[in-house]
């Protein structure tokens, strides 16, 4: 059985976390591309109308004026969903974002098949791979979203290039208010010995779950919370390979160029050890976030079967 | 009143130019680029020569800069969206101050900063390019973060014709003249030829001056190489600014090089030996 838990919007987070930083960095600016009251960006509009600036669903210009207003010593955040603010401009994002590794704060909602009925083309499953593509981005997928809000607060105060990704999906909370967020460090939730769950976003839940139904089959399982995904925390990950001797990973991403590929250049450098990769392997389709959840394999079940198939490969 | 005095302690800003002496120091800059172009090897002459003597007008005449401090806040920004024409605008940076001349031989070459395509290492130079059509959006981030800060600076942003093709291009031009960037001025370098052909083969751009009204502009039209129009139309453009204004500079591809004017083989290739010593002869 899935634990109870608290729900909570990562995308209201990242709006209402927005308006507190307000006073305390004057050269934030928002920009936006005519979904701010999905990305709740709209907050901000109608509290700051002289820091906003709206360009209608026109992302490659947005992302463009984003890298002018960086270069002025402005810190805009750019927001919309994954599909417009990934993959659209990928090539602003390149060129006039990651090259002069500019101070530009992409923050997209809607990533992963959990936003659901709007279908294949909404589903942004393929942002990590093209984010953590470009030299020099920081790329932070929050695992609920008291995480969120840390993830917001530290892409302010950070200087460079930020993406921070985020659902539509109410999604479960799993830290408490003394969380101590450390960018770039992976947070290990619960320890374990036989096997680790290594996880991001939304499927660090998942992973918790899944640990729940090994542990009443004897099996200790480690879930790690990798929620910057570049740059890597190499460390946190190779004791997980070491010290439990096999390893699943579980995202809401395709499973080329995501977690499980960068785990793996990891573990593979390193420590090799069995792994086995939760994750998407082709586009999804129109339906609830749930079904869409389980038909994709991304369950606690799917996790704990894989883990037991690593497990098993480990050589004794 | 805008204040042009406060060029800081630098001499990078000579208003006491006039036309006939920008034209001069605009030969000996096109005698840098072919000569900087022939040196790498490769590079992009047609475009760079059609370009120089809009950027002579702007560094040597009409921008508040200051060669000794590139990153001035209340500098006037030149934003050069074409940056495969970046011969022109180095030739220029190194004439101005913020580079010294010999390094213009390290155009293009390992460990230099004078990337093929203008990159901000580069003192100057205030945005990465080589991919088209992004120019204009950089330029109004640039426009609008002024204006927030209540810098009276000026942005200038220089794009191909060719490069209007590019669908940025257009998104960028609605959204400059919808958030009313007054201090936007844009020129298109209107040199009728890109990359594989003649702009009228490739992609129809006409009626060009309609288009950008269209989209909320003012349009002067000028020609790219008479100083005194050219300073002229600069003028009025600065003047009485309620939109964002583009300056359409009919110019000549290859301008000043005989056999490279108006010749789409010279958009990107260098020079052989024997063109070179022909170019440089016609220059000298």
């Amino acid at each position: 059985m899935a634990a109870q838990r608290q729900m909570a919007s990562t995308r209201e987070t990242f709006g209402r976390t927005l308006l507190e930083l307000a006073d305390e960095h004057p050269e934030i600016v928002v920009l936006g591309g005519d979904l701010n009251v999905s990305v709740f960006t709209h907050l901000w509009r109608d509290q700051y109308p002289d820091r906003f600036f709206d360009f209608g669903p026109a992302e490659q210009n947005m992302v463009g004026v984003g890298a002018g207003m960086a270069a002025s010593g402005k810190t805009p955040f750019v927001s919309t969903f994954a599909v417009f603010g990934v993959g659209r401009p990928f090539d602003q994002l390149r060129v006039l974002v990651a090259q002069p590794h500019l101070n530009v704060k992409l923050v997209c909602t809607h990533a992963g098949i959990l936003t659901g009925e709007d279908g294949m083309s909404a589903h942004g499953i393929e942002d990590i791979a093209l984010a953590c593509s470009l030299p020099g981005f920081t790329v932070v997928c929050p695992s609920d979203a008291v995480e969120a809000a840390h993830a917001v607060r530290t892409a302010a105060k950070t200087d460079g290039p930020f993406y921070v990704r985020l659902s539509r999906a109410n999604t479960p909370v799993i830290h408490d208010g003394g969380y101590e967020f450390k960018l770039g460090e992976a947070e290990v939730m619960r320890d374990g010995s036989d096997v680790s769950i290594v996880a991001t976003g939304v499927m660090v839940s998942v992973g918790l779950d899944a640990a729940d139904l090994l542990e009443q089959e004897g099996i200790s399982a480690r879930v790690v919370n990798v929620h910057t995904l570049s740059p890597i925390d190499e460390g946190t990950i190779l004791a997980a390979a070491r010290e439990t001797g096999a390893i699943v990973t579980a995202e809401e991403h395709l499973a080329h160029g995501g977690l499980g590929s960068i785990v793996a250049q990891a573990v593979g450098r390193s420590n090799p050890v069995p792994m086995e990769t939760v994750a998407l392997n082709g586009y999804s389709e129109s339906g609830r976030a749930d079904e869409l959840m389980v038909k994709a394999g991304l369950t606690p079940e799917a996790v704990r079967d894989a883990a037991k198939r690593a497990q098993k490969r480990k050589v004794a | 009143m805008r204040d042009t005095s406060g060029n800081g302690s630098g001499a990078g800003a000579t208003p006491g130019h006039d036309a006939e002496s920008l034209a001069l120091l605009a030969r000996e800059l096109r005698r840098d680029v072919v000569q900087s172009i022939y040196t790498a090897g490769s590079g992009h002459p047609g475009g760079s020569l059609s370009e120089l003597d809009i950027l002579v007008c702007l560094y040597f005449r009409e921008m508040r800069h200051d060669p000794a401090n590139p990153r001035w806040a209340d500098r006037d920004r030149l934003i050069l969206s074409k940056g495969h024409a970046s011969p022109g605008l180095y030739a220029v940076l190194a004439k101005a101050g913020y580079i010294p001349h010999d390094e213009l031989e390290t155009f293009r070459k390992l460990n230099s900063r004078l990337q093929g395509h203008a990159h901000p290492m580069v003192p100057g130079v205030e945005m990465n390019s080589g991919s088209l059509g992004m120019g204009l959006s950089f330029a109004l981030g640039c426009a609008l973060a002024a204006r927030m800060d209540n810098r009276d600076s000026l942005v200038y942003a220089i794009l191909g014709d060719g490069e209007c093709d590019e669908g940025e291009i257009w998104e960028a031009a609605m959204s400059a003249s919808h958030h009313k960037a007054t201090n936007l001025i844009a020129f298109v370098d209107r040199n009728r030829v890109q990359n594989d052909r003649h702009t009228d083969e490739v992609m129809t751009l006409e009626p060009l001056a309609d288009k950008w009204r269209a989209f909320g502009w003012r349009v002067f039209e000028t020609s790219g190489h008479d100083y005194a129009e050219l300073l002229d139309t600069i003028g009025s453009a600065k003047r009485g600014r309620t939109q964002p204004s583009v300056i359409i500079a009919h110019t000549v591809k290859g301008k000043g090089v005989s056999f490279m004017e108006d010749n789409p083989a010279f958009h990107g290739r260098a020079p052989n030996q024997e063109e070179f010593e022909a170019a440089m002869k016609e220059l000298a």
